[in-house]
């Protein structure tokens, strides 16, 4: 993958503040090309969320707004549209901690993911057709209340649901949260798929490295509102700074909790 | 599964309401002969005039449902939305079109009412939707009577309020209530059939549970707000042609409201069949204690009964009888 192809989304610049007062985002810019996988790191409260948020629209109902900069979706501003337009154009957010709809059944969980699309009841037949394709647990699950599924299965119908309005461009946020490794191992090889034979361009924003990195073309890494680093993800999993803060690999190999020193502890008060 | 355990639950509370009152009542007030067909005569006129208050409930069920507000101003809509229906048929309009014209009134508000206030509230607490819609409900009541003045009007449907009777003679129907149960019973249909399988309906369900999940599949927001504000318009305005042609066009409609929340806390918020079924229980309810229990306790029972039966089941199913389930993942 080269960054020289022209990008499908371009964040230029932008500056976004919560409440008129916080400011989250201080000047970031990324480049996601047509049909890759872009992981968007770093550690809690860096950003990843909000920038997921700028594209997508969702940050007006949090009363947040992009100050500075802009956001280019096919050479198109899109940093003032609601989210129900930029869903329309085929950019589409899966937010983090799965919000699934929970008193409707899974089934009717990706049908309202189908409520952009167009060209009636056989265009949707044929997404959930592809949707139990891709998932088939969700097939077995399709009449159980979604409150009433596993945070796996949850993960999956969020996903799920999106791909209902045939997205060009999924934006995920955190798909490993709170799931068990090997379940993580799953969702990202389905992404993976859905990259390579649906030609789905991701943008994902994840804490896990390790598994983001590996499954990436493209990798960014924020650390308080700003981008700190980027490179090919090939690069940056084997950059030694890379290593040490974000995969917990030092020079020595991997860190034993046990040898590393702690602090002598204090004297406390009443003993 | 579901409609299975709902009907369990209606022929319970069916059992309940024609047999083990009665028996009780019978028992206590030491009869050895129970006067059935009096009996009967009561619990239908309370299931009717429950119908009533169903129709009130309802209004409330559907802007809860789908928004997860409790609209403190259906009241004021059915005062308004009848207030205006006279007011266009006294202006010489025919009544079907003055429906018609008072339709595409609801409609309006419900335009301005999203404009003006709940798109600069999104994503903010229940409890501030839910104060302004007290804020709605004063501004209407205010309105609607300035505009069209605030005497008692007559609204005549047309209607028959003949008492007929049937059983061979042996129970008194008001003719003017089974209209108003039949109405209900179509509204209710139509309405479950809405929620449940239609894509609007689904969006209005996914926005109950999830506001920010709902925007983020690309459902609008406002759309679905102005629907809904509209349907509960529509359903407050067959509500206000009801009880406005029973009691006449008043300020007191407003106040009819209050009558339907215990019908809300009985069948749940979320659920509209629960919205009837809890109209019928309130209605037959009351009108039964009234008749058989109070002269055992001193009577002015039907007063707070509803309030007490709410009271019961906020303490043992606080979700209603058909209330979408409280889901806690543990």
């Amino acid at each position: 993958m080269s960054n020289q192809d022209t990008p499908l989304l371009q964040i230029n610049n932008i500056e976004v503040i919560y409440d008129h007062v916080i400011l989250v985002l201080k000047g970031v810019s990324l480049n996601v090309p047509k049909g890759s996988i872009i992981a968007l790191l770093g550690a809690n409260g860096a950003g990843k969320s909000t920038t997921l948020k700028s594209i997508s629209g969702l940050l007006g109902a949090e009363r947040g707004v992009v100050t500075k900069g802009n956001i280019l979706y096919k050479d198109q501003q899109v940093e003032s549209q609601s989210p129900a337009d930029l869903v329309d154009h085929g950019v589409i957010q899966v937010m983090e901690g799965r919000h699934c709809f929970e008193h409707l059944t899974i089934e009717e969980n990706l049908l309202t993911g189908a409520y952009t699309l167009s060209g009636g009841r056989k265009a949707v037949a044929k997404n959930l057709e592809m949707v139990y394709q891709y998932f088939p647990r969700l097939a077995e699950r399709r009449k159980s209340q979604a409150g009433y599924t596993s945070g796996g299965e949850q993960q999956m119908c969020a996903v799920g649901r999106a791909l209902m309005s045939n997205p060009e461009m999924i934006l995920l946020d955190e798909p490993s949260m709170g799931l068990a490794p090997q379940l993580v191992e799953d969702i990202f090889e389905i992404i993976k798929q859905l990259n390579e034979q649906e030609g789905v361009t991701f943008l994902l924003a994840e804490q896990n490295t390790n598994i983001a990195l590996r499954y990436s073309d493209f990798g960014y890494i924020m650390e308080n509102g700003r981008i700190v680093m980027e490179g090919l993800a090939s690069e940056l999993a084997e950059n030694e700074d890379v290593k040490e803060f974000y995969l917990g690999i030092s020079k020595e190999g991997k860190k034993n909790f046990r040898n590393v020193k702690n602090y002598r502890r204090r004297k406390r008060w009443l003993t | 599964m579901r409609i299975e355990r709902d009907i369990i639950y209606i022929i319970l509370a069916f059992i309940v309401l024609m047999v083990v009152v009665p028996w009780t009542a019978g028992q206590l007030s030491d009869q050895i002969f129970f006067n059935w067909p009096f009996f009967f005569e009561v619990a239908i006129g309370g299931l009717l005039s429950g119908v009533m208050y169903s129709l009130i409930a309802l209004g409330f069920v559907l802007i809860f449902k789908a928004s997860g507000v409790f609209n403190f101003s259906q009241g004021a809509i059915v005062l308004f939305a009848a207030l205006t229906l006279v007011g266009l048929h006294g202006l010489g309009l025919p009544m079907w079109l003055a429906i018609v014209a008072t339709m595409g009134v609801m409609f309006l508000l419900a335009v301005s009412i999203e404009r003006l206030v709940l798109s600069k509230l999104v994503n903010q607490e229940p409890i501030i939707l839910f104060m302004a819609t007290i804020g709605i409900a004063y501004f209407l009541d205010g309105f609607g009577q300035t505009l069209w003045g605030s005497e008692v009007k007559v609204l005549s449907l047309g209607i028959s309020e003949a008492p007929g009777f049937y059983f061979d003679g042996q129970i008194l129907i008001n003719d003017f209530d089974l209209f108003a149960a039949g109405i209900a019973a179509v509204m209710v249909v139509g309405l479950s059939i809405f929620f449940q399988y239609t894509r609007i309906g689904r969006a209005l369900r996914a926005v109950a549970d999830d506001h920010q999940a709902a925007l983020s599949v690309g459902i609008p927001l406002k759309h679905i707000w102005i629907i809904v504000w509209t349907v509960a318009g529509l359903v407050g305005l067959v509500a206000g042609m009801m009880w406005g042609s029973k009691m006449g066009v008043q300020f007191a409609l407003s106040l009819i409201a209050l009558k339907a929340l215990p019908v809300l806390i009985l069948g749940g918020f979320t659920s509209v069949p629960g919205a009837i079924i809890g109209g019928l229980i309130i209605g037959a309810g009351e009108k039964l204690a009234e008749v058989f229990l109070a002269p055992m306790i001193g009577g002015g029972i039907e007063e707070w009964f509803a309030y007490m039966l709410a009271l019961l089941f906020l303490v043992f199913r606080p979700q209603g009888l058909f209330g979408e389930k409280i889901i806690e993942r543990v």
